[in-house]
């Protein structure tokens, strides 16, 4: 009865999906909030049979995926989250998505709202990369993988991995699992935080579940 | 069969096309549920009017509704005027046509029908239901009273209730036709005078909504029709008179006028979620149905809005729900129309959705 069995795993997967999808449970339930055109979850469907369903802020992507098979509505991950029953998921991505959204804290809280974890991942702001040409150039980093210029890229809410996990503790978010990973693309730790892993670490994957006190 | 209004219908005639051949385990038929002024001619010529079917662009070999792969089946809802009774129909009690005496019907009474002929054809469950607009009405209506008799559930630019703006608009068109003393009192069939002026006008005003700015513009603008000048009279100066008034004067040759008045009427009743305590996502409680809802950007008689209003019901009752908005200048109609995004995520999700039905491998 799964709908998305038409997809099947991939071996190209990005890095941080590959990370992604090795934290889920085959066979759950999956939100991908702004899922893109649906390689992700496509992927989660053929890799670990997940029963996945998608939003989608651009049409075209949402196009995409609903012509691929993939269920997946257009909708916003900072408005849109609200309409979801509680728990209704096992897992809410939120894939590279989260320094795009007006309301990062709200959106978190959201996620574990609908998802019994959430797993987030996002770009490290304070990579030596990004400090060494804010601090060299005077100017708003641009990288490879960060390469739309400031007044055009749909990033408005960078974090870094100390931020990051600053927040965690603010809203009393218990860390599951993190992985930490280099620009390219080895993983360097699976501890929740370091000096070094904010210095070097260019891409971050949290698993995230309710503090006991939230 | 009982109806809403309260009283029951006791026998009654329903007509309606098929294309495509049932597969063994009746799994693959899919009922397509028409619109306002439609009828079963889905995809075969319209006997009146001698003229293409409606959804010709959807149903046929290879097409979205694939003839070689589905069954598919078009009814002409109850209170029609194309073979499904209605009230120009025969009132056995009276030996006279029905007229007013005909019940009021509503959405929940056309999809009753036709739940009577899924069982008499033996089809446990329809592989898909589909329509645009009163159609989409009837697809949300069937998904939520017979659930488990539908597989999948494409509901197009509709909603779960008919708003206010567009019972004002069907209240125009009716008083345009009772305004017309050809009306008689809706007991105009043995008469030789007939409401078709009334009728004609309740069309024109129903077109202008079905369109949009935009498409009016980009069709006709200002241009004049068949004149160089303005002629300082009420004659037909604009195209768009010119266009409007065809519109309305071909309606009344294929449609009914009390059809019309009831086929509106059990739009505007429609409410979905004050059937279940004022929520619509009770209305989909537990549904296994898997949903694509489309919009259109330049529909405003059912706005994308509307429709989110359905997805979001079917995202609190955890159903699979796809949703996509089509952006198009072509308003409500671009359903019936070549609307290739459209095609595109229909055509993407039966694909899906058959193979999950273990139709196609």
């Amino acid at each position: 009865m799964n709908p998305q069995k038409n997809f099947a795993p991939r071996k190209d997967i990005r890095v941080d999906w590959q990370l992604i999808a090795d934290m889920i449970n085959p066979g759950s339930r999956v939100l991908d909030v702004g899922c893109d055109d649906g390689q992700l979850l496509a992927h989660l469907s053929a890799a670990k049979d997940v029963d996945g369903r998608g939003i989608e802020l651009s049409q075209q992507g949402v196009n995409t995926c609903v012509a691929n098979g993939l269920s997946v509505v257009q909708g916003n991950a900072d408005t849109d989250l609200v309409y979801y029953p509680e728990n209704g998921f096992d897992y809410a991505i939120l894939s590279q998505t989260l320094q795009a959204t007006y309301q990062p804290h709200v959106v978190m809280e959201q996620l574990l709202r609908v998802g019994r974890r959430a797993i987030v991942s996002f770009p490290n702001f304070a990579h030596w990369r990004c400090r060494q040409y804010l601090a060299l150039n005077g100017r708003m980093p641009m990288t490879s993988s960060l390469d739309i210029p400031w007044y055009e890229t749909p990033n408005i809410h960078f974090c870094t991995l100390k931020d990051f996990t600053a927040l965690c503790d603010e809203m009393n978010v218990k860390i599951e699992q993190s992985v930490i990973v280099s620009a390219s693309g080895k993983i360097m730790t699976r501890s929740h935080y370091s000096a070094f892993a904010n210095f070097f670490g260019a891409n971050c994957i949290f698993m995230l579940s309710k503090g006991s006190n939230s | 069969m009982p109806l809403d209004c309260g009283t029951t219908i006791s026998s009654f005639n329903m007509a309606y096309c098929a294309y495509g051949i049932l597969n063994d385990d009746k799994s693959n038929a899919i009922l397509v549920c028409h619109a306002l002024t439609g009828d079963q001619f889905a995809a075969s010529r319209q006997p009146v009017t001698g003229k293409d079917g409606w959804w010709e662009q959807m149903i046929g070999p290879g097409k979205v509704l694939d003839t070689d792969k589905y069954f598919i089946i078009c009814t002409n809802v109850l209170g029609g005027c194309m073979g499904t009774t209605g009230p120009k129909d025969i009132n056995p009690k009276t030996d006279k046509p029905h007229g007013l005496d005909f019940p009021v019907i509503t959405i929940g009474d056309m999809v009753r029908a036709q739940a009577l002929l899924q069982d008499y054809l033996e089809i446990k469950s329809w592989f898909s239901v589909v329509g645009g607009s009163m159609g989409g009405m009837q697809t949300l209506q069937w998904a939520s009273a017979y659930p488990e008799r539908c597989f999948t559930a494409i509901p197009i630019a509709c909603a779960a209730r008919h708003s206010a703006q567009n019972i004002a608009f069907h209240e125009v068109g009716r008083q345009a036709v009772m305004a017309d003393p050809n009306w008689q009192g809706g007991a105009y069939y043995a008469s030789d005078k007939q409401p078709t002026a009334g009728l004609a006008v309740a069309r024109m005003a129903a077109h202008v909504t079905y369109l949009s700015e935009a498409a009016l513009h980009r069709k006709f603008g200002r241009n004049l029709q068949d004149r160089d000048s303005l002629t300082y009279g009420f004659d037909a100066d604009f195209q768009v008179e010119s266009y409007l008034r065809y519109q309305g004067i071909n309606f009344v040759d294929r449609f009914d006028a009390n059809s019309y008045l009831y086929i509106t009427r059990a739009m505007d009743y429609f409410d979905l979620a004050q059937d279940h305590g004022g929520s619509l996502a009770a209305a989909f409680e537990g549904t296994k149905t898997r949903f694509c809802v489309v919009s259109f950007s330049s529909d405003w008689l059912f706005p994308t809005a509307e429709n989110r209003e359905v997805v979001h019901a079917l995202i609190a009752a955890a159903a699979n729900v796809s949703f996509v908005e089509v952006e198009t200048d072509k308003g409500h109609d671009a359903f019936l129309l070549d609307t290739p995004e459209m095609f595109k995520t229909i055509q993407g999700f039966l694909q899906s959705s058959a193979k999950a039905r273990e139709l196609i491998t």
